[in-house]
């Protein structure tokens, strides 16, 4: 697993990794229901098969976030360290930034759970 | 004993007329069993709260090791935290099409009202099963109970909401759009609906009543209403139609069918003028008669100030006669 991944490709742009995910995930699923109801009688595409779709899309999304743990996991050295990692050296920054992006990586993926957990209990749009 | 006072007067504002706590419908007692839910979950963490609180000022005042800190935020700051929020969560998406219930294919079979929202007043139009029109009313809504009904809202003007917190609700009526929500009454009894979107200088002064009645009643009342009966007083009329009043108020049965003012037919067997405003008594319509603005700031009928003495009166008791 640890060898097929990239080695330490972390950088700021990876902090924001997981929040972009749950952004998208949010936007896709109020997106495609809304539409979906609102062509209702026009596509003739089961409700079911719009949740199963944003299930697997869900499914997708958590597993981005986890990858994007692992890494930032990593960066941070497995926790090897405690924070706060407050010392001005590049290693501290590191294990900082690392640690910070597991944490969002964790909002994140309650955030993502929480967004489809309508899915479990609407069954239908609205008339 | 203080105490006993406090709990005696908080409870008995929750019930009457217009109290979601005292449910009359199917989906106002959801909404009030999920308010009780997240009263109860807000009090259990609000407990674990406060006595965490008291264990770290009273009996826990030495110092803790960083590890059990730790383990105390990881479980209270994270982990009961996310797992109340996804149970509660869980709880209020699965309830919600019990508040909002909605049938596969639409809601053709319910018997369906009308309300539009208007500045400041409820028009009600009654339809048949094929959507053309039974009658119009203004300001009452009458329910059947037991059976649900499909208010189809609307607003010519302005946002507002449409919200009987005994039956259910609320729906908001938006200008260009037409909204849905059913209801279904399971007490008969008189309750009040209200406008639950700010509106203009007079939100506050509308309101409408709701009687929910067994089905005989309701089937007699919808009878006696398409009815229409000449009124019992000509001169009134005769005034009423002089006046003009008839530009904007419609009364079945008359030549007067404005559009633009609630219709008054049956106006005599309301329980209030000016949509919920004041007491149905002839000297309360006369006075609207007279200083509408006054009454209602930001209404559209205008002021009648300039009639002849006794005028207002005798078209006040010509309408508080029609029935």
């Amino acid at each position: 697993m640890r060898s097929i991944l990239p080695r330490e490709i972390e950088s700021l742009w990876t902090l924001f990794t997981a929040p972009v995910v749950w952004a998208l995930h949010f936007i896709v699923c109020y997106v495609v229901v809304a539409i979906y109801c609102e062509k209702a009688g026009v596509w003739e595409i089961d409700f079911n098969s719009i949740r199963i779709g944003l299930g697997l899309l869900t499914l997708a999304a958590l597993g981005m976030i986890v990858l994007s743990a692992y890494l930032a996991w990593r960066q941070w050295g497995f926790g090897s360290g405690d924070p706060p990692h407050d010392r001005p050296t590049d290693h501290d920054r590191r294990l900082f930034q690392g640690f910070a992006t597991l944490l969002l990586s964790g909002l994140s993926f309650v955030a993502v759970v929480y967004v489809a957990i309508p899915l479990i209990f609407i069954a239908g749009c609205q008339q | 004993m203080l105490g006993a006072l406090f709990v005696c007067l908080s409870l008995s504002s929750c019930s009457g007329v217009q109290s979601a706590l005292d449910p009359a419908g199917l989906e106002a007692s959801k909404v009030a069993t999920l308010f009780y839910v997240m009263l109860a979950g807000g009090g259990l963490i609000w407990l674990g709260v406060v006595g965490a609180l008291f264990y770290a000022t009273r009996t826990g005042r030495e110092p803790h090791s960083e590890r059990s800190a730790g383990r105390v935020i990881l479980w209270c700051g994270v982990i009961v935290p996310v797992t109340v929020l996804a149970a509660l969560l869980s709880y209020a998406v699965w309830l919600m099409p019990n508040m909002r219930p909605w049938a596969p294919g639409g809601e053709g079979g319910l018997r369906r009202i009308e309300v539009t929202g208007e500045q400041f007043w409820w028009r009600v139009r009654y339809l048949r099963a094929d959507g053309s029109l039974l009658f119009e009313t203004a300001n009452e809504v009458f329910v059947p109970v037991g059976e649900r009904v499909l208010f189809v809202l609307k607003s010519p003007d302005v946002i507002h909401s449409f919200w009987i917190p005994s039956l259910g609700g609320k729906m908001d009526m938006i200008p260009g759009r037409i909204n849905h929500v059913a209801l279904e009454a399971t007490k008969p009894g008189t309750y009040r609906g209200v406008c639950a979107e700010f509106c203009g200088p007079s939100h506050a002064l509308m309101a409408f009543s709701v009687e929910a009645v067994d089905a005989a009643e309701f089937e007699d009342w919808i009878a006696s209403r398409r009815a229409g009966r000449p009124a019992a007083d000509p001169g009134g009329l005769e005034l009423f139609l002089r006046h003009g009043c008839d530009a904007c108020h419609a009364i079945a049965g008359t030549t007067a069918d404005g559009t633009i003012g609630p219709s008054l037919t049956a106006f005599g067997a309301r329980g209030s003028v000016g949509a919920g405003t004041l007491p149905n008594t002839v000297e309360d319509v006369a006075r609207f008669i007279r200083y509408p603005d006054e009454i209602k700031p930001g209404s559209r009928m205008p002021s009648f100030g300039m009639l002849p003495e006794g005028d207002a009166e005798r078209i006040a008791a010509y309408l508080k006669g029609l029935r």
